[in-house]
C-alpha cells in the first residue's frame, strides 16, 4: 500500500493539475467566442417559485441565443459572505455577465463588481448601482392590486388570509397594494396577516394557511415560495392566489390567478446589449407593461369578475392607471398620496407602513 | 369544528415528523453513535417516497421507498463510522449535505406534481364524536405509527434483553465488548433503524403533510429532531413531550398572529425554541433521570 507521505501527495497533485490543464485547453479555445453568462440563485431550482422562474428564464435565454451565449448557474447560495466567494468564482470561470437573483446578494455583488470593472453585473431587487452594476426588479405590487380586487369580489366572509414572509418594503407594499385593490371593490374588506419569517418552508406555509382558514379567511394570498398554501386551500374548498409561478396544478378549482415572474425577455435583452456593446448600468423596474410581471389566466371565478380583472390589467398595462394612485391614507391617518397623485417610486421602495383598513401592527 | 379542535389537529400533523425522527435518532444515540445525518436521511425519504408514490400510484409503495431511502443513507453512514471508524460528526454532516443534494437530483423530475394526501382513518361513529373523535380516531397511519414507535422503543429498551444490551453498549462499549456483546453489529442495526425512522418521517412530509415535492422541503426539521433527542434526555416519553411542545408552540404562534395578537412576529417565530429551552432548564433541575450515553460519539475499534 502506498504510504500517504508528502512525496505521494505532491506527485498526485502534479498529475491532477496536469490533467486539468490538458482538459482545459480546448475549453479555453471555445470560450473566447460565446458570451458566458452566470446566474446566482438563492434557493433551489426545484422550489417551483422564485428561483424556478429565474431558471425557466435562463433556459429560455439559452435556447433563444444558443449560438452566442453559454449560461450556467449556482443554486442554493446563502445570502451572506459565501455569496461573494460564489460570484468571484463565476467571474474567474470566465463569465462576463452575472445575474444575482436575491436582495441579500447586494453587498457581495457591489464588492465583486468593484474588483472586476470589465465584468457586467445585474442585481435583482436591489438598489445599489455602479458603472458595471445594474439593478432590475418587477412591480409585483401591480399584480397584487388586481388580486385584491378579485379577492374582494370572490370572498364571502370578507376576510383575506395573507401569508407574508419578512417585513421588508417589498412585502409590505404588496400587502398595501392588495388591500387597495380589495378596498376599491369592498371598502370593508379585512385582512389577516401571518408572518412566517421564511421565504420557503412548505410545512409552515401549510400550517399558516390552515390557521388563516380556521380563523375565518376564505381567500389566501401568499408572499412565500411553495405551493403548500394553495394545496391546503384546495383541500378546504377555499380560493387562493399563486405566487411567482402558475400553481394551477395544485389547485385546479382553487387558484384564482397567480403573479408570475417572467424574466426571459429582460435576460435576452441584456445579453444582446452586452454582445452589441451597448450595455449600460440601468435600473429596470418593469411591471405588467413590460412583461416582467405576468398574470396567470383568471380561473375559478364568475365571468363578471374575470372581466373586471382583465379590464384593470389593461389599464395598468397601457399606463392609464397606476397602482398607488391617491387617495392613499396611512394606518395612522396621515395622507400618503392625495386624490389623483401617484406615490413616488422611492416611497414604494421604502414602504414601512400599512394603509388604513389593515388592522394589524407592522412588525419592525 | 371548533377552533381548538382545528388547532389540535394541526399541532398533531406538525409534531408527528419530529417525533418519528427523534425516536429513531434516540435509539441510535442510545447505542452510542451520534448520527448528524438525520436531515439528509429525512429529505431523501421525502424525495424517494414521493417519487415512488407517483411512479407506482400507491402511497404504501411510497412509504416503503421512503424508509428504504433512509436506510440506504444509514447504511453508508454505518459503513463509514462503524466499519472504518471514521469521525461520526464529520460523517453525519457529510451525509446531510449528500442527502440534500441527492434528493434534489432524484426529485428533479417530480417538482410541480401533486398527489392526494394520505387518507385519514374514518371509523364512522367513533370519528364523529365531537372534539375527541377526529383528534383520536381520525388521524392517518403515520400519527398512530409515531406513538406505536415511541411506546415500542420504550418497551424494547427497558423491558427486553436486547434493549438492555444496546443500552449497555451505548454506556460503556469497552466493557460490553469484554463481556462478548456484538458492539458493531448492534450499533449497525440501531443506525439502520434510525435511518429508517428518519426516512419514514420524510415520507410523511411529502405524502401526508404537504403532498408534493420541492427541493429542501424538510426545512431543518431533521436538526430540530436531533435537538429534541437531547431535550428528551434520551427517554422516549420525554421525546413525545418535546415533539408536541415544539409543534404546539409553532402552531399556536401562527394562530396567534392570525388572531391579531400584537407581538413582534420575529419573537413569535423564536417562541418554539425559547419554550423548549425553558422546559429543558426546568426539567434539568429535577433529579436527572437521563444522562447522555457514556460512549456517545466515540468510535469503537476493538484492537486499538
Amino acid at each position: 500500500m502506498t504510504t500517504f507521505d508528502r512525496r505521494t501527495v505532491l506527485k498526485g497533485a502534479g498529475l491532477g493539475l496536469g490533467g486539468l490543464a490538458l482538459a482545459g485547453v480546448p475549453g479555453f479555445a471555445q470560450a473566447a467566442e460565446k458570451l458566458k453568462i452566470g446566474f446566482v440563485y438563492v434557493g433551489p431550482v426545484g422550489d417551483f417559485g422564485w428561483t424556478y422562474q429565474h431558471e425557466v428564464a435562463r433556459q429560455a435565454l439559452q435556447k433563444a441565443m444558443d449560438a452566442e451565449v453559454e449560461t450556467s448557474y449556482v443554486e442554493n447560495v446563502p445570502e451572506g459572505p459565501d455569496a461573494e466567494r460564489v460570484i468571484e468564482g463565476l467571474v474567474r470561470a470566465g463569465n462576463k455577465l452575472i445575474f444575482t437573483t436575491s436582495f441579500g446578494f447586494m453587498e457581495a455583488t457591489v464588492k465583486v463588481a468593484k474588483k472586476y470593472p470589465d465584468v457586467k453585473f445585474e442585481h435583482c431587487t436591489g438598489y445599489k448601482r455602479a458603472d458595471n452594476l445594474a439593478t432590475y426588479s418587477g412591480r409585483f405590487y401591480e399584480g397584487r392590486y388586481i388580486c385584491g380586487q378579485i379577492a374582494a369580489k370572490v370572498s364571502k366572509s370578507g376576510v383575506v388570509g395573507y401569508i407574508a414572509s419578512f417585513p421588508i418594503p417589498e412585502v409590505v407594499s404588496g400587502i398595501n397594494a392588495f388591500m387597495l385593490g380589495a378596498q376599491s371593490v369592498n371598502p370593508d374588506m379585512k385582512v389577516k396577516i401571518i408572518w412566517v419569517n421564511t421565504w420557503f418552508d412548505p410545512g409552515k406555509e401549510a400550517d399558516a394557511a390552515k390557521a388563516l382558514l380556521d380563523q375565518g379567511a376564505d381567500v389566501i394570498a401568499q408572499h412565500t415560495d411553495s405551493p403548500a398554501a394553495m394545496q391546503v386551500a384546495a383541500e378546504r374548498g377555499a380560493h387562493a392566489f399563486g405566487q411567482d409561478s402558475d400553481m394551477i396544478k395544485f389547485g385546479p378549482k382553487t387558484q384564482l390567478s397567480a403573479i408570475v415572474n417572467d424574466w426571459s425577455g429582460y435576460y435576452i435583452e441584456r445579453a444582446k446589449a452586452v454582445i452589441a456593446g451597448t450595455w449600460t448600468s440601468t435600473d429596470t423596474w418593469g411591471g405588467l407593461d413590460s412583461g416582467l410581471v405576468v398574470m396567470a389566466p383568471y380561473t375559478n371565478m364568475p365571468d363578471d369578475v374575470k372581466a373586471m380583472a382583465t379590464a384593470t390589467q389593461k389599464t395598468i398595462h397601457d399606463g392609464s392607471y397606476k397602482v398607488f394612485t391617491g387617495p392613499v391614507v396611512k394606518q395612522d391617518g396621515t395622507i400618503a398620496a392625495k386624490a389623483g397623485e401617484v406615490l413616488p417610486d422611492g416611497e414604494i421602495l421604502g414602504m414601512n407602513w400599512y394603509i388604513k383598513g389593515v388592522d394589524e401592527s407592522l412588525p419592525k | 369544528m371548533s377552533l381548538v379542535e382545528a388547532m389540535l389537529l394541526t399541532v398533531i400533523t406538525a409534531s408527528t415528523p419530529l417525533l418519528i425522527a427523534a425516536i429513531g435518532e434516540l435509539v441510535v444515540e442510545r447505542s452510542g453513535v451520534l448520527n448528524l445525518g438525520v436531515e439528509g436521511m429525512m429529505v431523501m425519504g421525502a424525495a424517494c417516497g414521493f417519487a415512488a408514490a407517483i411512479a407506482s400510484g400507491s402511497t404504501a409503495v411510497g412509504i416503503v421507498a421512503g424508509i428504504a431511502a433512509g436506510m440506504a443513507m444509514a447504511l453508508a453512514f454505518g459503513v463509514m463510522t462503524l466499519v472504518f471508524a471514521a469521525n461520526q460528526v464529520a460523517s453525519g454532516l457529510a451525509l446531510t449535505i449528500l442527502g440534500l443534494g441527492l434528493s434534489g437530483l432524484i426529485g428533479a423530475g417530480f417538482v410541480g406534481l401533486r398527489r392526494d394526501p394520505m387518507p385519514k382513518l374514518d371509523l364512522g361513529g367513533l370519528t364523529d364524536i365531537p372534539f375527541l373523535g377526529p383528534v383520536v380516531f381520525g388521524q392517518d397511519a403515520f400519527v398512530y405509527a409515531s406513538f406505536a414507535l415511541a411506546g415500542g422503543v420504550a418497551w424494547f429498551l427497558w423491558r427486553t434483553r436486547a434493549g438492555l444490551k444496546l443500552r449497555a453498549i451505548g454506556e460503556n462499549q469497552a466493557s460490553a465488548h469484554a463481556l462478548g456483546h456484538p458492539v458493531i453489529r448492534t450499533r449497525f442495526l440501531a443506525v439502520l433503524f434510525g435511518g429508517g425512522c428518519a426516512g419514514l418521517s420524510g415520507a410523511y412530509l411529502s405524502l401526508a403533510y404537504t403532498p408534493f415535492w420541492v427541493t429542501g422541503m424538510t426545512a431543518g426539521r431533521g436538526w430540530i429532531a436531533l435537538a429534541l433527542v437531547v431535550f428528551s434526555s434520551w427517554l422516549p416519553f420525554r421525546a413525545v413531550v418535546g415533539a408536541y411542545l415544539f409543534g404546539a408552540v409553532s402552531i399556536l404562534q401562527l394562530y396567534a398572529q392570525g388572531a391579531g395578537v400584537d407581538v413582534p412576529s420575529q419573537l413569535m417565530s423564536a417562541l418554539p425554541y425559547l419554550a423548549t429551552i425553558a422546559v429543558l432548564v426546568a426539567i434539568s433541575g429535577a433529579r436527572a433521570r437521563g444522562r447522555a450515553p457514556g460512549s456517545l460519539g466515540i468510535p469503537f475499534v476493538p484492537d486499538r
